[in-house]
């Protein structure tokens, strides 16, 4: 029922391998950098497609989830835990939070929502700039110690201080999360997530219980975006209230949106085309978040299915376009 | 009890503000259903502009002031057309995207043009009066007597006009009001003139008492939404009164509790009437 067309499958194989690849043909360390961060982007905007893409509640706390996972793994680590048990760690108090803030904040619809995850986001980031025992403050935290090395049989042990090493681990980071998103999209419990998506009020009538489905898809999209933060937190080497604020919860949002919301390829063709292209940007100086607002505006009043949107569009044009060649074909020898 | 009088004046003083800026902004999301998140960066823009009709014009506080008002008015019309009517059909997070490309650009055009560092507004009226122990500004009296004449102001225009009468037709029933031969377009674009000039208000207000920067904003505009959800959405009554709980919290929260977290309580407080309420204090429930 779900099996995907086979030349998808291919080109799937064939980006992987590109992406497994990467390391060797990226020219330079700031751009490799830039490409190791649209990775863990990717990872937090793919769990957030699974809350406002496919369960339709436009949660907008999600920068601040990713904040709590990046603050987890750096005050851990700072402690003197092993980073690969602050990780799990740190992800687990991120889904927490994510089911006391949801557990409140889903009892509002649509604006509300929005707007009621937008308040404990903003709460979060006041907090991590002012709790200066535990958050260091404006400052934030730096220093933070890179994953430890680990050891793996027949291979040896590796190492996460080169980029390529930290590329490999966001990278199976990334793999592991669509994977998991994949098997739960295309699930009864990702047609549920669907259901109350379409229609709450039929969803709810057919028994679902709307509340619980709500909550779960927030929890574990919050779980997600918690990993993702503590890595960013071990990668970077520092966290401060900038990495927690409603400008990220932002980002992702933009990424989300032009990449293709709903879709699971968007989420991460957005997070990686977007900061290339802002960082492309640069020359333009003051001017950069200007003219992107503006662009930002004409596409999604033009385009706003995004990029995956906009392929599929193209798909079609071309299958009827052939269609009424054939039959036009057709008309003529006859 | 100096300290508690000084507070509560404060307070006042900054509930006047937020009541005129979450007036506006409930205005278009009772009208359009549009969650304008450039509310609060058409106000940063509004202090901008006063200040320019000021330095660069050479104008009077009042007749930069009156100026301002009627661009914001304009600017928000405009942005009413280009931005949200194009989006009224689809789902609301494409608004609310738009809404944050259209924060983007202002708050950068703000920062190309002004540059990053605060300016202010010379205080036109910089007299101060001692009133039962507590220090009282001309200013800050005249942003709590003209918000209050401005909220009559506009309270007579939604109940006495056609006009007026004829946007709360539209917020009532759209599809009704289509049907009575009302143009629903000019409707929305009048209510964005309006809804932006009273934020202009606001920020000219405030503006020879704070200084204005491109980030300001961001936390008025997100703090405007607290108080018309606090007060019920959609509901004028409430985002009045929401606005005036808010500025006493932040006064009194500020000055007894803790400066750093004073942010924290209105959103703290937004909570916890949500939890008890989740339609606010004049809202009713959603079908």
């Amino acid at each position: 029922m779900f099996t995907k067309p086979i030349h998808t499958k291919i080109l799937y194989l064939v980006l992987l391998v590109a992406a497994l690849l990467l390391p060797f043909y990226v020219p330079d360390r700031y751009l490799f950098q830039i490409v190791i961060m649209s990775i863990l982007f990717a990872i937090a905007t793919a769990s957030m497609n699974l809350i406002i893409g496919y369960t339709g509640q436009a949660s907008l706390a999600h920068g601040a989830f990713f904040g709590i996972g990046a603050y987890g793994v750096a005050i851990m680590t700072k402690a003197g835990l092993s980073f690969w048990l602050a990780l799990p760690l740190s992800a687990v108090i991120t889904a927490f939070a994510g089911l006391l803030i949801g557990a409140l904040s889903l009892r509002t619809r649509g604006h509300y929502f929005a707007i009621v995850t937008l308040c404990f986001g903003v709460i979060l980031w006041i907090v991590a700039g002012n709790w200066i025992e535990l958050t260091g403050g404006h400052n934030g935290i730096f220093g933070i110690a890179r994953p430890s090395p680990i050891t793996i049989p027949f291979v040896g042990q590796i190492e996460f201080n080169s980029q390529t090493a930290q590329f490999y681990l966001a990278l199976a980071f990334l793999l592991l999360t669509l994977f998991a998103l994949n098997r739960i999209v295309y699930s009864i419990l990702g047609l549920t997530f669907m259901a109350v998506r379409n229609n709450e009020p039929l969803a709810d009538a057919v028994g679902i219980n709307t509340f619980a489905t709500k909550l779960l898809s927030f929890v574990v999209s919050n779980f997600i975006a918690g990993m993702a933060g503590g890595i960013y937190a071990s990668i970077i080497g520092a966290v401060g209230p900038s990495a927690a604020s409603h400008m990220v919860t932002f980002n992702f949002l933009i990424y989300l949106i032009l990449g293709g919301i709903a879709t699971l390829p968007g989420a991460v063709i957005g997070a990686f085309a977007i900061p290339i292209i802002m960082e492309f940007m640069q020359f333009l100086g003051d001017y950069r978040m200007l003219i992107f607002g503006l662009l930002l505006v004409v596409v999604i009043i033009y385009f706003p299915q995004g990029f995956v949107g906009g392929l599929r569009l193209l798909n079609q044009k071309i299958a009827a376009w052939r269609q009424s060649r054939s039959t036009e074909a057709g008309h003529v020898k006859r | 009890m100096e300290l508690f009088l000084q507070q509560v004046f404060n307070g006042i003083m900054f509930g006047s503000t937020y009541a005129i800026v979450a007036l506006g902004l409930t205005l278009v999301m009772g009208i359009l259903n549009i969650p304008n998140f450039a509310h609060g960066h058409l106000y940063m823009l509004g202090g901008y502009i006063t200040y320019f009709f000021m330095s660069n014009i050479g104008l009077g506080y009042w007749g930069a002031l009156l100026l301002s008002v009627i661009v914001l008015g304009l600017i928000g019309a405009v942005m009413e057309r280009i931005v949200y009517r194009p989006l009224s059909d689809g789902p609301h997070i494409n608004a609310f995207i738009a809404a944050i490309g259209a924060l983007l650009f202002l708050e950068s055009l703000a920062l190309v043009v002004w540059g990053p560092q605060g300016l202010r507004i010379a205080n036109p009226h910089p007299q101060i009066y001692n009133v039962m122990g507590i220090t009282v500004g001309l200013q800050r009296l005249i942003v709590i007597v003209g918000a209050a004449a401005l909220i009559v102001l506009l309270h007579l225009f939604l109940k006495k006009t056609l006009m007026g009468t004829t946007i709360e037709a539209v917020a009532q029933n759209r599809e009704g009001a289509m049907l009575n031969g009302i143009n629903v377009n000019r409707v929305s674009a009048i209510t964005f003139f309006i809804s932006s000039a009273t934020a202009a208000v606001a920020a000219s207000f405030l503006s020879p008492i704070f200084m204005l920067s491109p980030a300001m904003g961001a936390i008025l505009g997100m703090k405007a939404f607290i108080i018309v959800i606090l007060g019920g959405m959609g509901s004028i009554p409430g985002a009045i009164l929401g606005g005036y709980i808010l500025g006493l919290i932040e006064a009194l929260g500020g000055g007894y509790i803790s400066a750093e977290y004073k942010d924290v309580f209105a959103f703290g407080a937004l909570i916890v009437i949500l939890s008890i309420k989740p339609t606010g204090i004049f809202g009713k429930r959603e079908g």
